[in-house]
């Protein structure tokens, strides 16, 4: 991996010693750039392998000749898609993502406000939900095999086996339709207030939490009781530690690597994954945006959809490993 | 007979009776079309318009893509708030669909009906403060017809030679003659901007009775009442709010919790359960669009009239109604012009389902093997339960459909226009030659039965030019019954549009021009209490 550019001056070896973490760090950097190239080239030609072009299937049926000549013509689709991915990748390197264009308006300013929409669906969500799944994944282990633990079980087992579509409905048939104390639609607009727009996400928030508690919970305890099985643990218990003292001081940060391993890719799926639940609220998110974008063919807001929701993977994925490494000294001096 | 139908009338008045029911029994007490249809209207209008309120419409059928400039609306969202800001020269008549006057005051053709000369109406003004002059209209209609134009109306307008001012009136010229032309500038995308929208086609400034306050595309729209409305009879309520909600369950838990006043596209599977609710009133409307199923006439096995015959006379069409469109619309006769069109011809015998002249026919076009039939949900909705429940009307005939379900993605491009069997819908045109023109000419893009007659094309072109009413609707009967009998399409049944909005909505017009009362809804109605 000669990917990482060495500053100039240090010698490499030394320079890597003294700071293996930022030495890390900058080669993940530099993977993610080259990988996400690849996901540019793999999106383009994922559309360009997609039955129609945007001047068909943005008028759809009614097509005709002259006007889908005309859009071509104005876009240059009849050019070579090799010329157009070159042209596109020269402009996003400066960054400029184009115009989309069905809308003629700018790509970023577009995803600015629908990345905001999404970030600040997926903060809430994950401020209730990570919190909460990791307490209760504590409790249970606590109380492992009695009854709190099987409620806890079985109530966040049920939530993650609906759909989350389903999920959705239930909460909007009871909360809006049947009692009326929560707002429906949860569409968010400039110019909202603060507090109006926490009323507008909650059922949405309420509807995210339940899908991610049981993964992040579950993995909790699992992590947690296999650490707790190992020598050092009952070592704690026989100098008189308390049991829930035991767990956080002792247990957890040695299971904390595939904790934040779960919580970083439920933290992926809360920004890029939910666009059933947008749809069912009528949230305007990211993910509503990019498969508007994708069913007419709009390039360059499949593109800059795309190499978000990769980057925030490769981030929140990166952001989980050098958490882990921090956390286990072991990790941290490899060999 | 005069006082049932003041009767009815009155009903009409309390907002008892539908236009349906209306029309229905009026009729029935031997009231002509029209007649009945001006006591209707009258009738529905002595309604006192309440003004004042927001009205908050959730629609179907908005996309983060939707472009702000009317020449490229194509879908439902954008249909209803381009109505909403700006205005056509002229509009239909919301029950018989005849020609009446917007920005265009009056109208006067040649001899030949290939001039035509508008009287443009005086002392409008647009939101930006400047008044309409012909030249914004000259500017509008050529930035519509350039050989540059993305323009959904380009179909429509490729026909005018030629467009100039004479004063201050509008002189179009034609290329040939057209008896209908002021029907064509009702196309909802020829919205008159100033200057024609050449400086800014996104400016979404307009005539209209509301002003754009906001607008996020796939999200939501925002409209202001707008205080220098040239018209008095229209923009009643103080704000309009459309909300994109492209999800059906969504659409109907915010009706039924009252957090909108009016949805559109309602399922036919699941409007009885909506209607149970109690604050909700379903609003169909019979219209013009169609669902069809098409063949080309000119790909064997379908270039043989018997076997076109065989598969019409297979095709259920009753149950079709009552399946499909759960009872929300009409059986069609395999022409695609209905009672809704000025000049319709009837009295022609309704084609039924007979499995005995289907297997006659099928037998005598020497056929063998399966028919391949190509479907897709995106075809129109409930398509492929259609496809399956018409293989299974055929088989008690002997044919054997082969019913093969394509992805909806692509299925415009790939499927519909290019397999020779295939399902899909048409929504309805203002006049039955520009619904034959479009569809039926030998060199239409859109001829999507490949249905190439000569002799068709004659009687279609001197029909436009015809002013005779009575030799007019001679020659509309001839061409149904070409079409009905020989050529490619199966037309199963006309669907109406299903909306529902709560019970203090009122006013609302059933329009037959075209879904949601022709795009006029939030113009139109007003919020009672």
């Amino acid at each position: 991996m000669a990917i990482t550019s060495e500053p100039s001056g240090a010698p490499p070896r030394r320079w890597r010693e003294r700071f293996p973490l930022l030495a890390l760090i900058l080669q993940r950097l530099g993977l993610s750039a080259l990988l996400l190239l690849a996901v540019s080239v793999l999106i383009f030609a994922g559309v360009e392998a997609l039955p129609g072009d945007f001047a068909t299937t943005y008028l759809g049926q009614s097509a005709t000749p002259q006007a889908v000549a005309n859009i071509r013509s104005e876009l240059g689709l009849d050019r070579p898609v090799t010329t157009r991915y070159f042209e596109w990748l020269g402009n996003a390197l400066q960054g400029d993502f184009g115009t989309s264009w069905a809308s003629r308006n700018s790509v970023s300013e577009q995803i600015g406000n629908r990345l905001g929409n999404s970030l600040f669906l997926a903060f809430f969500a994950a401020l209730i939900s990570v919190p909460l799944a990791i307490l209760l994944g504590l409790l249970a282990v606590h109380y492992r095999n009695r009854l709190p633990d099987k409620i806890i079980n079985v109530i966040s087992l049920a939530a993650i086996s609906l759909p989350e579509f389903f999920i959705g409905y239930l909460l909007i048939l009871y909360f809006a339709v049947n009692f009326g104390i929560a707002t429906f639609p949860a569409t968010v607009f400039e110019g909202m207030g603060f507090v109006e727009r926490l009323k507008a996400i909650a059922l949405p928030t309420a509807t995210l939490v339940l899908v991610v508690l049981a993964h992040m919970m579950r993995m909790t305890r699992a992590a947690i009781l296999s650490v707790m099985s190992s020598a050092y643990m009952e070592t704690a218990e026989l100098k008189g530690l308390g049991a829930f003292r035991a767990i956080v001081k002792h247990a957890a940060p040695n299971a904390i690597a595939p904790i934040v391993n779960v919580v970083a890719l439920n933290l992926a799926y809360l920004v890029v994954g939910v666009v059933v639940v947008e749809v069912v609220f009528v949230y305007p998110g990211m993910g509503q945006y990019m498969v508007d974008a994708v069913t007419v063919r709009d390039m360059p807001v499949v593109q800059a959809c795309g190499l978000i929701f990769a980057a925030i993977y490769i981030l929140l994925n990166m952001a989980a490993d050098i958490l882990a490494i921090v956390a286990n000294p072991r990790l941290r001096h490899p060999r | 007979m005069k006082d049932y139908t003041n009767y009815l009338a009155s009903r009409v008045t309390a907002g008892g009776l539908s236009r349906r029911e209306f029309m229905g029994r009026a009729m029935a007490a031997g009231l002509t079309l029209t007649a009945a249809s001006h006591l209707f209207a009258t009738s529905a209008q002595a309604q006192e318009p309440k003004r004042g309120g927001t009205l908050r419409l959730g629609l179907e059928g908005a996309a983060a893509t939707d472009s702000k400039d009317p020449a490229k609306a194509l879908s439902q969202f954008m249909f209803v708030v381009g109505r909403c800001w700006g205005d056509m020269l002229v509009e239909s008549e919301p029950l018989t669909g005849a020609p009446v006057p917007a920005l265009a005051e009056s109208w006067e053709p040649s001899a030949d009906a290939v001039t035509w000369t508008f009287k443009i109406r005086k002392g409008v003004k647009f939101h930006n403060g400047k008044e309409l002059t012909v030249d914004d209209v000259i500017a509008t209609l050529k930035r519509h017809t350039d050989e540059k134009s993305e323009s959904g109306a380009l179909g429509v307008m490729k026909s005018i030679k030629e467009i100039k001012a004479d004063g201050d009136k509008l002189v179009l010229t034609l290329t040939e003659g057209n008896a209908d032309m002021p029907l064509l500038l009702t196309d909802y995308h020829l919205v008159i901007q100033p200057n024609g929208g050449l400086d800014d086609p996104n400016a979404q400034i307009g005539t209209g009775p509301y002003k754009v306050v906001n607008f996020e595309a796939g999200v939501r729209a925002t409209l202001a009442r707008n205080a220098d409305d040239w018209r008095t009879d229209r923009g009643y309520v103080d704000t309009v709010e459309i909300i994109a909600m492209n999800d059906a369950t969504a659409r109907i838990a915010a009706l039924s919790s009252g957090q909108v006043h009016y949805i559109n596209r309602v399922d036919p599977k699941t409007v009885n359960l909506l209607k149970r609710a109690p604050n909700v009133e379903i609003l169909n409307t019979s219209g013009r669009g169609h669902y069809v199923f098409i063949m080309h006439c000119d790909k064997a096995p379908f270039d043989n009239n018997d076997l076109r015959l065989a598969l019409k006379y297979a095709m259920d069409r009753e149950t079709m109604v009552q399946k499909i469109l759960g009872g929300y619309g009409k059986v069609g006769n395999d022409f695609p012009i209905n009672e809704t069109y000025a000049l319709f011809p009837e009295g022609i015998e309704q084609r039924a389902y007979d499995p005995d002249k289907a297997s006659f026919h099928y037998k005598k076009s020497g056929h063998s093997g399966s028919v391949l039939l190509r479907t897709s949900e995106v075809a129109f909705p409930g398509a492929v339960d259609a496809a399956v429940l018409y293989q299974q009307s055929a088989k008690k005939a002997g044919i054997n459909i082969e019913v093969k379900r394509e992805p909806g993605d692509g299925y415009w491009t790939n499927v519909w226009n290019v397999q020779p069997f295939s399902t899909s819908y048409w929504g309805g045109r203002p006049t039955q030659d520009q619904m034959y023109s479009t569809a039926y000419l030998s060199t239409a893009d859109w001829n999507d039965t490949r249905f190439k007659r000569p002799d068709f094309d004659k009687i279609l072109l001197e029909a436009r030019a015809e002013l005779d009413e009575a030799k007019r609707k001679d020659m509309y009967r001839h061409m149904a019954m070409m079409v009905r009998d020989e050529g490619g399409l199966i037309l199963p049944m006309f669907n109406d549009f299903v909306n529902a909005a709560t019970k203090n909505v009122k006013g609302y017009v059933h329009d037959i021009g075209n879904d949601m009362s022709n795009g006029f809804v939030a113009t139109r109605v007003w919020l009672e209490g």
